[in-house]
């Protein structure tokens, strides 16, 4: 179902921004950290001039911005805030006690590569590292899904049977910097769609005096990280009727992945973040000289939806894996999850890794279609590290 | 108090009610116990004042002995006895 709506050119940041805007969350705290600062910027001149309710808390750290968050969501507050690389890196210890003590927060941000070297542009280091910590993760590739899927982790975050913070990854500077149309939905629209936040044991709630974070030791813990687990399967459940409902209201359409000319193709490409726009030009490119190639974008990568990615990929000729971070001494995690989901498969692809992309380096549409070629031409070889765009 | 399965508790670790500490029996902990010489205690209740763990029973401002569902043997009261009427022993002593 098409619907048309007002569309204006916006950064990525900007489009995340007048997402928070229309969520109109109770609480914001959030420090600033490049390629991330516009978010904060934007959302800050909508507080400013009086656009939203929000209670804007401008923070001394990133770990002080997380625990602030933490703090309002305990309180039963929708509450907000948005990081990049080492950011969120200062804020891993709070980021992980948000998931178990399992409160809905929603967090854009906006992926640079980790120090050091000191580096301010994109690549998944700062992410990947956090990808344990028990927040779903999507990745978008363009403006309109980080506006879009900003407004959606709401909804899903919040479910009753989730109740888990999300993050949005969007590639820094090239989303978050890079202007392109995007499709703005009505205030009351999105305002019906996040609908009112329902908190589940609200410390403001007096008449019903509750305890956050107390020791919890053998006892418990173990119990309690069960819960978590379960918590991310159910995202696999819910995440589809989120998404249509979505879908009822805004019209656009989303999933786990994002299947590109995948019904006949032999040899698919599976990526995270905007290098998927690249790579569905390149796509194009060797389909008119008649090879069938695919993509599989990954859009939700915690929790890691092995089902539908190893049904989709079973019985392809190649699979080739690019990943804009590395895991020193092991496999990259895109890799290491898409072969991991396809141990169970009764004829596995030939499968290669390609890391690309780090500390900004820029990705051309040559390098991807080499990669391609080589797994047209039968060259590739599982477990040999390959690397697009780097320098011998 | 028996062990409750992961479906059946509050996510997050939130304790979703107040006062539930006393439902957590704090004397499975102890190594020491506490043992009353009543012939050598003043009743001055310095026990009492100082037990973090509400663990010394009076009656009318009298010492009575403790309440080992919590009286986890940390000795303090032992410790803070000015008539040394309170004598920490080996839990091993009172096996069987």
């Amino acid at each position: 179902m098409e619907k048309v709506y007002e569309k204006k050119a916006l950064t990525g940041a900007e489009a995340v921004a007048y997402a928070m805007k229309q969520i109109n969350p109770d609480v914001v705290a959030a420090y600033p950290i490049t390629p991330q600062t516009p978010i904060v910027e934007y959302f800050a001149k909508f507080v400013a001039d009086g656009e939203v309710d929000t209670e804007m808390i401008p923070v001394e750290s990133e770990h002080s911005a997380m625990s602030a968050v933490v703090g309002a969501a305990a309180a039963g507050a929708r509450a907000m805030t948005a990081t990049s690389a080492n950011g969120l890196a200062l804020m891993h210890e709070i980021v992980y006690i948000a998931a178990s003590t399992r409160l809905p927060i929603v967090m854009p941000v906006v992926n640079r590569a980790l120090s050091a070297p000191i580096n301010i542009h994109c690549d998944h280091s700062d992410a990947m590292a956090e990808r344990d910590s028990g927040w779903i993760q999507f990745y978008v590739e363009n403006n309109q899904e980080a506006y879009d899927l900003t407004i959606l982790a709401v909804k899903l975050a919040e479910h009753e049977d989730v109740r888990l913070p999300v993050m949005v990854n969007l590639d820094g500077f090239i989303i978050s910097h890079g202007v392109e149309p995007v499709e703005l939905y009505p205030d009351d629209l999105v305002k019906g769609f996040v609908g009112e936040p329902k908190p589940l044991y609200p410390l403001l709630d007096t008449e019903h005096p509750v305890t956050y974070g107390p020791l919890d030791l053998y006892d418990y813990y173990f119990e309690h990280k069960r819960q978590q687990i379960e918590a991310m399967d159910n995202v696999k459940k819910i995440f589809p009727k989120v998404a249509e409902e979505f879908e009822r209201t805004f019209g656009k359409k989303y999933d786990f992945v994002e299947q590109y000319k995948l019904d006949d193709a032999d040899y698919v490409m599976v990526a995270l973040g905007s290098t998927n726009s690249t790579i569905k030009y390149v796509v194009d490119w060797l389909r008119e000289e008649g090879f069938k190639v695919g993509l599989l974008k990954v859009w939700m990568f915690r929790p890691f939806p092995k089902e539908q990615i190893q049904s989709i990929l079973v019985g392809r000729k190649g699979v080739i894996v690019l990943d804009r971070s590395a895991s020193f001494g092991a496999e990259p995690p895109l890799y290491e999850a898409i072969k991991s989901a396809l141990y169970e498969a009764a004829v596995r692809p030939a499968l290669g890794s390609y890391i690309y992309g780090l500390g900004g380096r820029d990705i051309k549409a040559e390098e991807i279609r080499k990669a391609f070629e080589d797994a047209i031409n039968g060259n590739l070889i599982v477990d040999e590290q390959r690397f697009l765009g780097l320098r011998e | 108090m028996a062990l409750k399965g992961w479906k059946d508790i509050p996510i997050g670790g939130v304790i979703d009610e107040p006062g539930k500490a006393r439902e957590y029996k704090t004397g499975t902990w102890r190594v020491l116990r506490p043992v009353l010489h009543e012939d050598k205690c003043i009743h001055c209740m310095f026990c009492w004042l100082y037990c973090p763990d509400l663990a010394i029973v009076q009656e009318q401002g009298k010492m009575k002995g403790f309440d080992f569902d919590y009286c986890k043997g940390c000795g303090l009261c032992a410790n803070v006895c000015p008539a040394k009427a309170i004598e920490m022993k080996p839990e091993t002593e009172f096996l069987k």
